[in-house]
């Protein structure tokens, strides 16, 4: 009875002590000196994510209208007019490309928009017969921004497009029906943004493997390391090859954009980094305030020191490359090796210290731990 | 001595805890199983890699296509074998070979609580662990026995006390203990948690639970073994390990240390255990209450008594051979594993492999997702057996592809316990110069930092 009344006891005290912990903390609750992942997830999607895709938007739908316009008066004015809107869509798509997350991931919204080297052969054929499905996944190839490409600026001046065009109507149809398909992913993605989506993706700050900020860290580390280190520059520059592949660059046929869209792409991942909003105002919450707020000031440089000094080191030596990057490799392929090396730098800050400093799980799928 | 030796290895006690042990295990054993396999885990770490990483002497075991559905089956049905006490000895042998194949398959799956599980039905192997409440027993009476020697149950005991002695002086280290690291990383991303998830931003929660993790590990043995602190012992491993399970993504283990711990507790416990489960689906417990005692016989009792010696000295040693390996421990991980070093690191790298021809000096970069699942890539960027395994991989694969010349290097950079990343492996060391082996791998670079103790 003694001990069991002991017991009682210390058991009491136990639950007591937790108890009292809690409801301290309860009093202070949501913010404190916490870090508010929830806002974090807001200010992402609220004032970086919805309005890129927003504005991106506007540029599909205008390069919509203009192919269309172009295809109901095939002249040089409305080519011209076609190519610049191409080159407008084609660099604000840059601002979006890193999102591939909820309806993005579903639809293989980057692959049907941006998959280059473009397949010209299975494009021939296609218009030569007339007989295509865009919507299928074995035809990330032959639509798309480098499909467009390929269309509007492979064939020579305008004139000699027009020639082309001119004999197989068939071409303008396939023209405008790859813009059509532009427009219509990113109208479907936009609207899950403005919709249903943000919510879940702001409300999901679960700190599991499937919650939000695990799954889009996994995303954004992932797309500077695959889509923008080895994509934009690492693949022409032959880095996984050993022999240079000029016909690797984005944006080819245009010429002297592929440096551009390059550039933009890393603009916009290093605003995300920064929580740079689209519509001006300061900065809202993302990589750097999380980190700035788990670092433990033990270390002599912090890593956010680090990783803006590199973010600084890319943009300098990027100074040294062409504005075409397909003449960069074959002229002197040594400073895309050396652009490649220094986006792998922030590639190893990203992937292991700041996943590392911020708890983040590689894997989406669970598995256990000891 | 030798007196006191012999007349110990004659003591006998029930064997109602032992049969409960057994009960439970092959229960969870296969609960184990069948959870790995409903998470679809079968299919993701052994049939989609295209390459597995295996444990040096052990290249032969190696997943087998879709024959290893059956080979979980086969480790599944044996622990429920197991529990049932169903031709018990060939039950525990089977079960212990078909789980140790499972985890030997590849090493990037290890987890100490999967080696715990290896060992520990190794032990029951030598065990009469069917002599009660088991069909065994029940078909043949002359196979029951309600009694075996003490030993049979305290080495149970002993091989849970290492695992908890071992982990408790693993944390005595400068990291665990003075910068509460690497809780001090994963507390503070359980923000999300009810109730505690604020709490869990606090630094001084975060050395909280490092200082009495560490007082829980050393001493749990002793408070359980001591009878009049046994049972608020056992509300500690409660409270401890769903701490564990709530924090950390840890699977069944938390739970399968619980039931455990219940061989701490006197017969009569167990005896009532028994007896719940007697009535609930109408057993005749009386059955096994034969008063008879289990006696090994001659060649038997040596031969298992022998082998067990030399299984405890082994595990007594096998967890020091660090010290063997010059460098800091954490960062070679030479001799890291099977020593119950438990969630002591937060590690992560990132390896760039370079395929060089040595005669043109053309170079190439490796797509590390071409070959590993990201699982395996975690794993391997910070762990230099894995690194020269994979090296090793490489360059057959290229050579296949009609490289020549292939030399391979490595940029390779590792975090440990929140310090910044620094180069890990020399990269200027052609890594095929070096087989997989037990010695001290010199191309690993040192450790820019001290962390004192154990």
């Amino acid at each position: 009875m003694i001990k069991f009344s002991k017991f009682l006891l210390i058991a009491t005290l136990m639950f007591a002590s937790c108890s009292t912990g809690d409801d301290g903390d309860d009093g202070g609750d949501s913010n404190g000196d916490n870090f508010d992942r929830g806002e974090m997830l807001a200010n992402w999607a609220d004032n970086i994510i919805v309005p890129s895709f927003v504005a991106f938007k506007e540029e599909t739908q205008k390069l919509e209208d203009i192919a269309k316009a172009f295809a109901d008066n095939p002249g040089v004015t409305e080519l011209s007019v076609l190519r610049a809107q191409y080159k407008a869509a084609y660099q604000e798509f840059q601002t979006v490309e890193m999102f591939q997350i909820g309806k993005a991931e579903e639809l293989n919204y980057r692959s049907f928009l941006n998959t280059y080297p473009t397949n010209t052969e299975n494009i021939e054929s296609q218009i030569a017969s007339g007989n295509y499905n865009l919507e299928l996944p074995s035809n990330f190839a032959e639509q798309g921004f480098p499909a467009l490409d390929y269309l509007l600026y492979s064939y020579g001046s305008t004139e000699e497009t027009l020639e082309v065009f001119n004999s197989n109507p068939e071409y303008i149809n396939y023209t405008v029906a790859i813009t059509e398909r532009i427009n219509a992913l990113t109208a479907e993605v936009t609207a899950s943004w403005e919709g249903d989506y943000r919510n879940t993706f702001v409300n999901n700050t679960s700190s599991s493997s499937t919650g939000s900020v695990d799954r889009f860290t996994n995303d954004y580390v992932m797309y500077y390391e695959k889509i923008l280190r080895s994509g934009k520059i690492g693949y022409p520059a032959g880095a996984f090859t050993g022999s240079p592949s000029p016909g690797n660059v984005e944006g080819l046929y245009a010429g002297g954009i592929s440096k551009n869209l390059y550039l933009q792409a890393l603009d916009s991942f290093e605003d995300f980094y920064y929580g740079v909003k689209i519509n001006g105002e300061e900065n809202g919450l993302s990589y750097f305030q999380y980190l700035d707020y788990m670092d433990d000031k033990t270390d002599s440089e912090s890593l956010t020191a680090s990783i803006s000094d590199q973010f600084l080191a890319i943009r300098n030596q990027s100074s040294d490359l062409d504005d075409n990057l397909k003449s960069q490799v074959e002229t002197d392929n040594s400073k895309m090796l050396a652009a490649h090396d220094e986006l792998q730098k922030l590639v190893i800050l990203l992937k292991v210290d700041m996943m590392q400093t911020l708890s983040i799980s590689v894997d989406y799928v669970d598995s256990d731990g000891d | 001595m030798q007196l006191s030796l012999s007349k110990y290895l004659k003591k006998t006690t029930e064997a109602a805890p032992l049969a409960v042990f057994r009960l439970f295990f092959g229960l969870m054993m296969f609960a184990s199983i069948l959870r790995f396999w409903l998470n679809g885990w079968i299919e993701k770490l052994y049939i989609t890699p295209k390459f597995f990483f295996s444990y040096y002497g052990f290249e032969w075991v190696k997943p087998l296509g879709d024959f290893t559905y059956l080979l979980f089956i086969l480790c599944g049905i044996a622990a429920l074998m197991v529990a049932a006490g169903y031709k018990y000895r060939l039950a525990i042998i089977l079960f212990f070979l078909s789980f140790t194949y499972i985890e030997l398959m590849d090493k990037t799956t290890y987890l100490n609580h999967y080696y715990f599980i290896s060992i520990l039905s190794f032990l029951m192997i030598f065990l009469p662990a069917n002599a009660y409440f088991s069909i065994d027993a029940w078909r043949n009476p002359t196979r029951a026995f309600q009694k075996i020697p003490q030993w049979c149950i305290d080495a149970i005991k002993l091989l849970l006390g290492i695992v908890y002695f071992y982990a408790g002086l693993a944390k005595i280290n400068s990291d665990w203990l003075f910068r509460a690291m690497p809780l001090k990383i994963w507390l503070p991303s359980k923000y999300d948690l009810p109730l505690l998830g604020d709490l869990m931003q606090q630094e001084w929660v975060h050395y909280a639970f490092s200082w009495n993790g560490m007082l829980y590990d050393l001493f749990i043995p002793f408070l359980l073994l001591w009878k009049r602190t046994r049972f608020v012992a056992f509300l500690m491993v409660i409270v401890f390990h769903v701490l564990t399970r709530v924090l950390f993504p840890i699977g069944m283990f938390p739970f399968i240390m619980i039931v455990s711990a219940l061989i701490f507790f006197s017969p009569k416990i167990h005896q009532g255990i028994i007896g719940l489960i007697s009535k609930w689906f109408s057993i005749s417990k009386q059955r096994f209450d034969n008063l008879r005692t289990y006696q090994f016989s001659g060649i038997k009792k040596n031969l298992s008594i022998g082998i067990l010696s030399v299984f405890f000295i082994v595990q007594l040693l096998f967890p020091w051979r660090y010290l063997l390996y010059p460098g800091e421990l954490f960062w070679t991980e030479e001799g890291f594993r099977f020593s119950w070093r438990v969630m002591l690191m937060e590690k992560a790298g990132y390896a760039q492999f370079k395929v060089v021809n040595a005669e043109t000096g053309n170079r190439f970069y490796v797509d590390n997702s071409d070959f590993l699942t990201p699982f395996q890539e975690k794993q391997m960027s910070f762990q230099p057996g894995f690194i020269i395994q994979y090296a090793h991989f490489l360059a057959d694969h290229f050579e296949k592809d009609g490289h020549e010349n292939i030399e391979i290097y490595v940029e390779n950079y590792v975090a440990l316990n929140g310090r910044k990343s620094t180069p890990y492996i020399d990269p200027q060391v052609n890594l095929l110069n070096f087989a997989d082996s037990f010695k001290h791998k010199t191309f690993i670079l040192p450790f820019q930092d001290e962390i004192k103790g154990l």
